[in-house]
């Protein structure tokens, strides 16, 4: 039984069976939790759709945050670091080729000098 | 049951059945395209199920060997070869038996998968037959135990992966990325010919056992040493020499590219295999143990923060998969920087390289599995591109689950596989330095912000009107998933398991020259 779920991680060790249960029993506390909400709320009626300030809700369409407009502040945090990463994929074959070879060599100091 | 015959043979069968099959796929599709559905899928079950039964029995026999041509399929050292071993043959240790395993699963997850996803499409003669090639290439190179035949081997499988990667041509587009992959594999491949070139040279040997027991560690076998390394680390992805790989795993059909993460993993067991069972502590092992441990964290690091902004799945993906390859050259260079302190070995060494071999299994399947997520996202919308997604999640429920247990798999979420791998890097590497784990943490945090995004791309917001029609994919892709979904899941709830049978045996092999070089020359020339 040991041996088929604890797995011994060199410091310490992760049994998934215990942390399965452990969510389990979390989700019958939020279950529980959620029983004990708006008994009023009716599916399907006007109750789901959003309050926008009193102003029309836009198509659905509309409304989805698309994949361009996530982590624009992490990306602009990061601005400096992608400004020098990203020219760096050229996409052209001779720079991919050069550092090949450019690493070969490094690698080929590095083993020797420290032989 | 199973006939003597096929299990003494088996290490020769696993690459002939799909070889043949191969060049039978395109005559059988001109008879009728469901005769070489037969043949190709029955080829590769075939081919999964002797894999896995010579799997099964070298963790149950120890190392196996097939030497072909020979009197009886062990005589690796005949009478009157004056001690060489002249014959080619196959040596199957724990760790090959290991990259069977994962070769043998994703392959025919794949297949399974293709035989719907691409059945609209022409030239499917020539797909399953470099398909069929692309996995002889894998499984001959994980089992070889002779280095020109792993050579051979290599060219075989980046022959087949670039006529797959144009095999779209997509406006040229996949023809330029196959082309790239293509010269950088030939220059890689003839780097490693010059390696062998030299071994051959100086020790009048191909045998990886042989040339390992007579290697002196002279400036020549320095050169070859590094000749193999920048090779095969480019050939995996790690940075910086991962310039191919976005755009190779992008413009390849989904189920290749899932071939693909496999195919880059047998680069790796190759560089593995290389500093382990040919060097060993020849070399200086914390020098080249340190350059696989930064080739693994600039790796990581790179990958996830260029994956971060791309806008195509695919793309996206491709960069975590030169990430998820950072963990494993972690891992494993951890453990072959402290390979010649056997007290340091004992304490996190050993540890953190079954992290990084544990590691290479769970990436082949989750990584396997989005790959395939965003190839049946692909079969229903036609893009990749995440800024035109949006909603799937009300039609392509399944496709949906799928792409969570990727997703939190690749994260390290608990209680996937990829969680119980990482936890085991973490710690070990945390004992050698702990910067570097936490690094790998940092790492693992940029993964689960940057697949919340992909997520919440694809599948969350309201039905998009564009996609209103949109269905889940037939079964049969469905069920390729699910085998790679059910393989996460399980080797999730029972990591100890896995580890116990497969991977430490495989770190224990990989670690071991000697019991490498005895099972092959028996003690001695």
């Amino acid at each position: 039984m040991d041996m088929l779920f604890t797995l011994d991680t060199g410091a310490g060790f992760w049994n998934p069976v215990l942390w399965i249960l452990g969510a389990a029993v979390a989700g019958v506390i939020a279950l529980i939790l959620y029983s004990l909400g708006e008994k009023g709320y009716r599916k399907g009626t006007a109750q789901e759709d959003p309050f926008i300030s009193g102003n029309p809700e836009p198509e659905k369409g509309l409304v989805h945050v698309r994949s361009g407009n996530l982590y624009w502040g992490f990306l602009d945090a990061m601005n400096g670091y992608y400004r020098r990463l990203v020219p760096l994929h050229t996409g052209d074959l001779h720079d991919y080729v050069l550092w090949y070879m450019g690493m070969t060599a490094l690698f080929l100091v590095v083993v020797v000098v420290f032989r | 049951m199973i006939p003597p015959f096929v299990i003494e043979n088996s290490p020769a069968l696993m690459v002939i059945v799909p070889f043949v099959a191969a060049f039978i796929a395109p005559f059988s599709g001109r008879v009728a395209p469901a005769l070489r559905a037969l043949v190709v899928g029955g080829a590769m079950a075939i081919t999964s199920a002797i894999t896995l039964l010579l799997a099964s029995d070298v963790y149950a026999h120890g190392t196996r060997l097939y030497v072909f041509g020979a009197q009886a399929a062990t005589l690796a050292v005949p009478p009157d070869s004056g001690g060489i071993p002249v014959r080619i043959m196959f040596t199957v240790d724990p760790m090959s038996a290991l990259m069977l395993v994962i070769t043998a699963i994703s392959a025919f997850a794949v297949v399974l998968y293709s035989l719907t996803s691409e059945r609209h499409h022409s030239g499917l003669g020539s797909y399953y037959t470099l398909f069929l090639l692309m996995v002889t290439g894998i499984l001959g190179m994980v089992s070889t135990g002779d280095i020109f035949n792993f050579f051979v081997f290599l060219e075989i499988l980046s022959i087949a992966s670039a006529g797959l990667i144009a095999f779209r041509i997509d406006g040229g587009v996949a023809v330029e990325a196959a082309i790239k992959y293509f010269v950088l594999s030939t220059i890689g491949a003839l780097a490693i010919l010059f390696a062998i070139g030299i071994y051959y040279g100086e020790y009048n040997a191909l045998n990886m056992a042989l040339i390992a027991q007579r290697m002196q560690f002279t400036l020549l076998d320095q050169l070859a040493l590094v000749l193999i390394i920048a090779a095969l680390a480019m050939k995996c992805g790690a940075v910086p020499m991962h310039f191919w790989t976005p755009d190779a795993y992008s413009m390849a059909p989904s189920s290749i590219t899932a071939l693909l993460v496999v195919a880059s993993q047998a680069s790796l067991y190759g560089l593995f295999r290389t500093v382990f069972s040919l060097y060993n502590i020849a070399l200086n092992a914390a020098c080249v143990g340190w350059l696989i441990i930064i080739l693994g964290v600039l790796s990581m690091v790179v990958g996830v923060t260029m994956a971060i902004p791309q806008k195509n799945v695919k793309r996206l993906m491709a960069y975590h998969a030169i990430s998820q390859t950072g963990y494993m050259l972690l891992g494993v260079g951890v453990g072959l920087a402290v390979l010649g302190n056997q007290p340091l070995l004992d304490a996190f060494g050993y540890m953190a390289m079954e992290g990084g071999i544990f590691h290479i299994i769970n990436h082949a399947m989750y990584k396997g599995l989005l790959f395939l997520t965003a190839g049946a996202i692909f079969f229903r919308i036609g893009t990749y591109d995440l800024n035109k997604m949006g909603g799937l999640g009300h039609s392509m429920k399944w496709t949906m689950i799928f792409f969570i247990i990727g997703a939190l798999a690749i994260a390290g979420i608990p209680p996937f596989n990829g969680f119980a791998s990482k936890l085991m890097i973490y710690e070990s590497v945390f004992a050698f330095n702990p910067v570097l784990s936490v690094i790998a943490m940092v790492v693992s945090i940029l993964t689960l912000a940057s697949f919340v995004k992909v997520f919440h791309s694809i599948f969350m917001g309201p039905v998009l009107p564009e996609y209103k029609d949109v269905r889940e994919v037939p079964r049969p892709m469905l069920a390729g998933m699910g085998i790679l979904a059910l393989v996460v899941i399980l080797f999730g709830i029972f990591p100890s398991l896995v580890v116990e049978t497969l991977v430490a045996p495989a770190a224990h092999a990989l670690a071991d020259q000697g019991m490498y070089i005895a099972a092959v020359i028996g003690g001695g020339v």
